[in-house]
C-alpha cells in the first residue's frame, strides 16, 4: 500500500460553488480508483476565496503569509493535483491564475496534473485546451489527457458520455499516471544551494 | 554589538501633506540624520547607492560618506548596499580605499546586486548575468585590497597588467566587507566562503526565512574554516516607529505605512507588523520584538534600523532617532550582552582588524622614478 496525497486547487468564488461541486467529484472519484488499487490516499482541498487577500499581497510584498504559504506547500508536496476554475471572460478567473504566478517556478514539475472548468454555457469548453493547458505545460507539469469540463445544463443531464462518466474517465486516467511516475522530492533552496567553486564564472 | 541605522534615500511624498521633498532637501536631510546618529549614540550609519529617481541616494556612496566622515569623530560609516554589480571593481577599490583614509578606517560596505533591472545596461551591464557579476567582481576586488601588484582577466571587464589599485588600504588592512542578500542562497555561500560578514535586509520578509538564510551562511561559514558556525559575522535590517504609547504610534505612521514604498496598498499594517520585523509602538515593545531577534539567527553583530523612508519628515525622524539612541539601543546592548558566549566575536571595526594583523602597516606602493613614460608601477619595498 503506497499513501499518496491528492490535493485539489478550486477557484470557484460562490457558495455554493459548482467549481467546488466539479473539484470535490473529481477527487472522489481519483481517490476510489486509488484506493481500488490498494492505495492509501490523503486530501487537502485549498479554496482560493479564502486566500485571496494574501494572494494579492504575496504579488505586493513578495512573500506568502503563513495561511497561504501552507497551501503554496501542500501544492509543491503533493503527489497530484486537481486544478478547477470557473471561465471568466474567455479565461481561467484572475484568482486562479494569480494563486499559480504565486507559486514557486519549479512547483508542478512532473506532477501530475487533473485539469476541470465551469461555465455557463458548454461553448466555453475549450479554454481547458487553450487556456489551461498552455499554463500547465509552462509550470512543466504532467496533465492527464481528460480534462473535464461543466456547464449548467451538465449538471442535469443524463446522456451516454454525461459528466460522470468524464470524471470517471479523467480520475481513472489521472491514479494511472500517478501510480506511474516516480516519487518527486520537493525542492530546498538552501539544501540544494550550489557550492561556491561552481559559482564562479 | 553594533547598532546602527541604514537608508534608501528615496524621495517619496509625505503622504499627510502630499509635498515630496527636492533631491537638495533629501540630500541635506540624510547628512543631518548621520550626524545626529552620532549625536544619540549609534555606531553605524549606512547609505544605499542608487541611480534612479525615486532615490536621492548617492550614485557613489563615498562621496557622502566623506562628508559625514568629516563631521563626525565615531560614527562607522557603511553602505546598504554597493552595487557590485555594475560598478567597476577597480573604482570600488580605489574609492573606497580612499574613503577609507580620509575617515581613519571608520569605514566599512555591503555589497549588493541592485533589484533594478533596467539599471544594469546604463552602466553596460545584463541583469541576466548579475549573479556572475557579483561572484566575479568582488573576486577581483577582494585581489586588488590585498595584492599590490594584481594581472586579471575575466568574463566582464578588460583584462589587467601589473596593475596596482590606490591607495593602498589604510594601515595595510582592507574595509570589512558585508554580502547583502534577502533571497539569494548564492550570495550566503559568497559570504561564507571568503569569511566576510552576511547581512539580511530583514525588513521586507518574515524572520523564518531570514533565519535560513542566515543559518545556511553560519553551516557554510564554518565548512570553509573560518570558525564556528557560532562565530560568523552576521548582520540584520529591522525597522520601527515609535512613540510613546503603542496607540500613538500605530496613528501616526499608518498613513505612512499604507502608502509606503514596496509594501504600501498591501497587506495592513498589523498584518506586516505580524509577518515581518517592522514594529510600529512604544520603545518597550521595539526593544520586546528585537531582543528576540538573536533567538532566530544566533548572538550577532549588527543591527541596523531603516527609519527615515515612506515620506517621513526629517523633524519626525530626529525624534524617531532621538528614541532609538536613548531608549532602545541602550537597553537592547545590555539585554543582547546577558548570555552572549565569549567566543561569539564582536562586530569588527577597522582598529581589531589592524590588531589581528599583528599592527598597522603602511602599504603605499611607490612607483618607479621614471613613471611619466608609464612603465608599470612595482612594489617599492
Amino acid at each position: 500500500m503506497t499513501a499518496r496525497s491528492v490535493v485539489a486547487v478550486s477557484a470557484g468564488l460562490s457558495q455554493p460553488s459548482s467549481t467546488r461541486l466539479l473539484s470535490d467529484r473529481l477527487v472522489a472519484a481519483a481517490i476510489d480508483d486509488l484506493q481500488l488499487g490498494g492505495d492509501s490516499v490523503t486530501v487537502r482541498v485549498v479554496e482560493l476565496r479564502d486566500l485571496a487577500h494574501q494572494i494579492t499581497d504575496t504579488m505586493l510584498t513578495g512573500f506568502a503569509p503563513a495561511e497561504l504559504r501552507e497551501a503554496l506547500d501542500a501544492v509543491a508536496g503533493a503527489d497530484a493535483l486537481v486544478a478547477v476554475t470557473p471561465v471568466f471572460s474567455a479565461s481561467y478567473s484572475g484568482l486562479f491564475k494569480s494563486f499559480f504566478d504565486v507559486l514557486e517556478a519549479k512547483a508542478l514539475a512532473g506532477t501530475p496534473v487533473l485539469l476541470g472548468a465551469t461555465a455557463g454555457t458548454e461553448r466555453h469548453s475549450l479554454v481547458l485546451d487553450h487556456a489551461l493547458r498552455p499554463l500547465f505545460a509552462y509550470l512543466g507539469a504532467l496533465v492527464v489527457p481528460t480534462a473535464v469540463f461543466a456547464a449548467s445544463s451538465d449538471w442535469g443531464t443524463a446522456s451516454s458520455d454525461s459528466l460522470g462518466a468524464r470524471i470517471e474517465r479523467a480520475a481513472g486516467e489521472l491514479a494511472n499516471l500517478l501510480r506511474a511516475v516516480p516519487r518527486r522530492a520537493p525542492a530546498d533552496p538552501f539544501d540544494d544551494f550550489v557550492p561556491f567553486d561552481q559559482l564562479q564564472p | 554589538m553594533q547598532f546602527g541605522i541604514f537608508t534608501v534615500g528615496d524621495v517619496t511624498p509625505d503622504p499627510t501633506t502630499g509635498r515630496a521633498p527636492t533631491e537638495h532637501e533629501r540630500i541635506k536631510a540624510t547628512v543631518a540624520i548621520a550626524r545626529k546618529a552620532e549625536e544619540v549614540g549609534l555606531d553605524v550609519f549606512a547609505t544605499g547607492e542608487h541611480h534612479n529617481p525615486p532615490f536621492a541616494a548617492p550614485a557613489n556612496p563615498t562621496v557622502l560618506l566623506a562628508h559625514i566622515a568629516a563631521q563626525t569623530e565615531r560614527l562607522v560609516l557603511s553602505t546598504a548596499t554597493t552595487l557590485i554589480t555594475t560598478n567597476d571593481p577597480v573604482r570600488i577599490a580605489e574609492d573606497y580605499a580612499y574613503l577609507q583614509h580620509l575617515a581613519d578606517g571608520r569605514v566599512d560596505l555591503m555589497m549588493g546586486r541592485g533589484n533594478t533591472g533596467p539599471v544594469y545596461p546604463w552602466f553596460g551591464k545584463d541583469i541576466r548575468e548579475g549573479l556572475d557579476l557579483a561572484i566575479e567582481n568582488y573576486a577581483l576586488l577582494h585581489r586588488l585590497w590585498r595584492e599590490d601588484v594584481v594581472s586579471w582577466e575575466g568574463k566582464h571587464r578588460t583584462p589587467l597588467q601589473g596593475f596596482t589599485s590606490t591607495p593602498r588600504p589604510l594601515d595595510g588592512v582592507a574595509p570589512f566587507v558585508w554580502h547583502g542578500s534577502i533571497r539569494s542562497p548564492q550570495i550566503a555561500e559568497q559570504a561564507a566562503y571568503y569569511g566576510d560578514g552576511f547581512f539580511h535586509n530583514n525588513i521586507f520578509w518574515p524572520i523564518t526565512h531570514t533565519k535560513q538564510m542566515v543559518a545556511l551562511y553560519r553551516r557554510r561559514f564554518e565548512h570553509y574554516g573560518h570558525g564556528a558556525a557560532d562565530q560568523a559575522i552576521v548582520g540584520l535590517g529591522g525597522q520601527v516607529f515609535m512613540r510613546k504609547s503603542s496607540q500613538e504610534a500605530k496613528r501616526e505612521f499608518r498613513p505612512y505605512f499604507d502608502n509606503a514604498p514596496v509594501y504600501g496598498h498591501g497587506p495592513s499594517m498589523e498584518d506586516f507588523t505580524e509577518q515581518t520585523p517592522l514594529t510600529v509602538g512604544s520603545p518597550q515593545e521595539v526593544i520586546d520584538r528585537y531582543a528576540t531577534m538573536r533567538e532566530h539567527v544566533g548572538d550577532y553583530q549588527r543591527q541596523l534600523f531603516l527609519m527615515d523612508h515612506a515620506g517621513l519628515p526629517l523633524k519626525t525622524v530626529l525624534e524617531q532617532l532621538d528614541l532609538l539612541g536613548e531608549e532602545v539601543v541602550p537597553v537592547l546592548r545590555k539585554e543582547l550582552a546577558v548570555g552572549r558566549p565569549a567566543h561569539v566575536p564582536e562586530a569588527p571595526t577597522h582598529a581589531a582588524r589592524v590588531a589581528a594583523a599583528g599592527g598597522p602597516s603602511d602599504s603605499t606602493v611607490y612607483a618607479p622614478a621614471d613613471d611619466v613614460t608609464g612603465a608599470s608601477p612595482e612594489v617599492a619595498r
